[in-house]
């Protein structure tokens, strides 16, 4: 049964964090819901077209994990990936800007929701080929090594990866070699609209590390703490030089697979459970209850967020389109 | 000018550029210990170290993709492929990878990796083992092909192809690795795009690359000794391509030819018979001849393996039809 999961509460780490850095965490979960929902219906509009796959209800991994690196840890990412490319620091103004297609765009109107990249905070890319963006990882891991860097390669993928040949010779090539790579499974139940185990003849994803001899553990994807942990620790071991980590952050995408999927292959009911898990109301819970945070505090932030959101609706759609001119730069490097 | 083979030319190139810069490493499968499986990274293992003489196991997909995101992180990997036809395994790296990145990321990413594949037919080794598929890069933007023909080229091709920042997919014919030539000695550089006029002639254009350059050479040895006066002109590089000197060459004669080892269905050839009809249509007094491998997958004995490759026979005949 595809909801029959393990179940790891950090009982502790919210007791060990400061109160700053939980309420980041709030707050960038916050922004990337708020940012998801307006990208919805911008779609809708008709401002956003193309291929569009939203990350609400699966914030939890890309916060967790983010807060867990360093500024100049490399980051990459699939076509689901505004959530990581603003967790990891980018403008969301660029971002929304790149949805619509704009030269004002995160990647100059050529890449839209899929090409998300910022070499400025080592947001490496969204790749739109699944299992594509391992290797890369794996090449940034290599780096780093070469380099006597202390960084760390955190690549995210999702369950439908997992039956790739990219994953398993990721996962040995950077054993192999010991590189500092963090691999995270976000196992969302369904690759488009197939499930796991319809998939993979391993539903227990993170099993999957023990025949690569890396460390593989199965955290809750919808609790930012468990995430938080895990990768912190992962990303401890890749800067000792113990080499790579498989984490599974068990989670849900309360959307579609893509903006232009009806989402006829589950269930409500199974909807509305994993909707009672949503990961920004678990934590907002768990400040009021646990850390006396206010409930005017939480709101405020809740409201600062929505005018960042919508002020980058304006800049997006007030932009420039990239000028025809320049249709054919940067094929090769000038 | 000292004479040495097309396989120490690169070899040469190599241990020079790896000493210029530190950013420089090479992998692939059999690169180290075993010397590279046509030899070409022999020796480098015992100067330079396993940091920077990487043997990789056998993923062609990973290896290649790691030299992509390590292109990426500031370093500049060359990538060997066993040959060329393991490379297909590795195709969704380079083509919707290595050669989307620096466009489709609005110019912001840089991937300047040197990916070397050995590639061709001639030593039956069957249908597997006999493509030359410079046709599938050529294809693609954002990729450099590079495919040199001589020991000189070769060594100054491949530092050239260190010291910019695109893609290079670098095709060595596997038959040209023992073939013999004046190669300078250290700081030798050849500009990518810049065709190279080897024999010059009135009646008749010759354009080929790679082995086949010395098919065509002696095919144009044998039309002179019929009273026709044949040039001959290697590309080196077929991203860039430089068609200005074709169509120069194409203004004297009024007649080309392309030969090449590719497929005739597709291949380079296609391309550049096209673009002479729309660059040269006016200069040409006969439609431009292909000689090009059989469509058919290469079968392993050696008779037939021979009849279906381009040959100097091939040449004379084609040249017989439109002079």
């Amino acid at each position: 049964m595809a909801l029959e999961r393990d179940k790891h509460v950090a009982q502790h780490a919210l007791l060990t964090l400061d109160e700053a850095q939980l309420l980041a965490m709030y707050r960038k979960m916050s922004l990337i819901r708020r940012f998801e929902e307006k990208t919805a219906e911008m779609y809708t509009r008709g401002k956003i077209t193309g291929f569009c796959h939203l990350y609400a209800g699966e914030e939890a991994v890309a916060v967790g994990a983010i807060e867990a690196l360093y500024d100049k840890d490399y980051v990459v990412s699939t076509y689901r990936e505004h959530g990581h490319c603003l967790a990891k620091g980018a403008d969301p103004r660029a971002v929304m800007a790149e949805l619509f297609g704009k030269a004002t765009g995160i990647s100059h109107g050529r890449g839209g929701s899929m090409h998300l990249f910022d070499p400025d905070i080592r947001f490496m890319g969204g790749y739109a080929i699944v299992g594509g963006g391992l290797p890369l990882a794996v090449g940034l891991g290599l780096s780093i090594a070469y380099k006597e860097e202390p960084e760390v390669a955190c690549c995210f993928f999702g369950d439908g990866a997992l039956p790739q040949g990219a994953f398993h010779e990721s996962l040995n090539l950077a054993s192999l070699w010991k590189l500092p790579v963090i691999f995270i499974c976000e196992n969302n139940f369904y690759g488009m609209g197939t499930l796991v185990q319809n998939a993979i003849c391993q539903e227990e994803l993170y099993r999957f590390a023990e025949p690569y001899k890396m460390p593989g553990v199965r955290v809750d994807g919808m609790d930012v703490l468990d995430v938080y942990r895990a990768v912190t620790e992962a990303a401890a071991r890749a800067r000792e030089g113990d080499g790579p980590s498989l984490i599974e952050a068990v989670t849900y995408r309360f959307r579609g697979h893509s903006m232009s999927d009806p989402v006829e292959y589950r269930s409500k009911r199974e909807e509305r459970i994993w909707q009672e898990r949503d990961p920004i109301k678990n934590l907002r819970r768990r400040l009021l209850a646990e850390r006396r945070v206010s409930e005017a505090r939480l709101d405020q932030i809740d409201a600062e967020v929505g005018a960042v959101i919508d002020d980058a609706v304006k800049f997006a759609d007030e932009s420039p389109e990239p000028p025809l001119e320049e249709l054919a730069r940067n094929v090769y490097v000038e | 000018m000292p004479q040495i083979t097309y396989r120490e030319a690169l070899n040469q190139a190599l241990r020079e550029e790896l000493d210029r810069d530190e950013r420089i490493f090479i992998m692939g499968e059999e690169v180290g210990y075993f010397g590279g499986a046509f030899k070409v990274t022999d020796g480098l293992l015992a100067v330079y170290g396993e940091k920077r003489v990487r043997d990789t196991p056998i993923s062609e997909l990973t290896f290649v993709g790691a030299g992509i995101g390590a292109a990426m992180g500031g370093l500049r990997p060359i990538v060997e492929l066993m040959t060329v036809n393991f490379g297909l395994l590795a195709m969704d790296q380079i083509v919707n990878n290595a050669a989307k990145i620096h466009y489709m990321f609005g110019g912001k990413a840089k991937v300047p990796l040197v990916i070397r594949a050995p590639q061709g037919a001639g030593h039956q080794l069957g249908a597997q083992h006999s493509q030359s598929l410079e046709a599938y890069f050529m294809h693609c933007p954002g990729l450099r092909v590079v495919i040199p023909a001589t020991p000189a080229d070769a060594k100054g091709l491949l530092k050239t192809a260190l010291r910019q920042e695109d893609p290079v997919i670098f095709l060595e014919h596997e038959s040209l690795y023992p073939v013999k030539g004046e190669v300078p000695d250290g700081e030798h550089l050849v500009p990518f795009g810049k065709a190279s006029v080897l024999r010059e002639g009135k009646d008749l254009t010759l354009v080929s690359y790679s082995k086949c350059v010395y098919d065509t050479l002696a095919a144009a040895h044998e039309l002179e000794n019929m009273g026709i006066d044949a040039e001959v002109i290697d590309l080196r590089t077929l991203n860039p391509l430089d068609l200005d000197t074709v169509v120069e060459s194409v203004k004297k004669t009024g007649k080309a030819i392309v030969v090449y080892e590719g497929w005739r269905t597709g291949g380079a050839g296609a391309e550049i018979a096209a673009q002479l009809y729309e660059r040269a249509f006016d200069h040409l007094d006969a439609p431009v001849e292909r000689v090009a491998t059989m469509d058919i997958p290469m079968p392993y004995n050696a008779r037939l393996e021979r009849a279906a490759l381009p040959s100097p026979a091939h040449i004379i005949s084609a040249a017989e039809r439109i002079v």
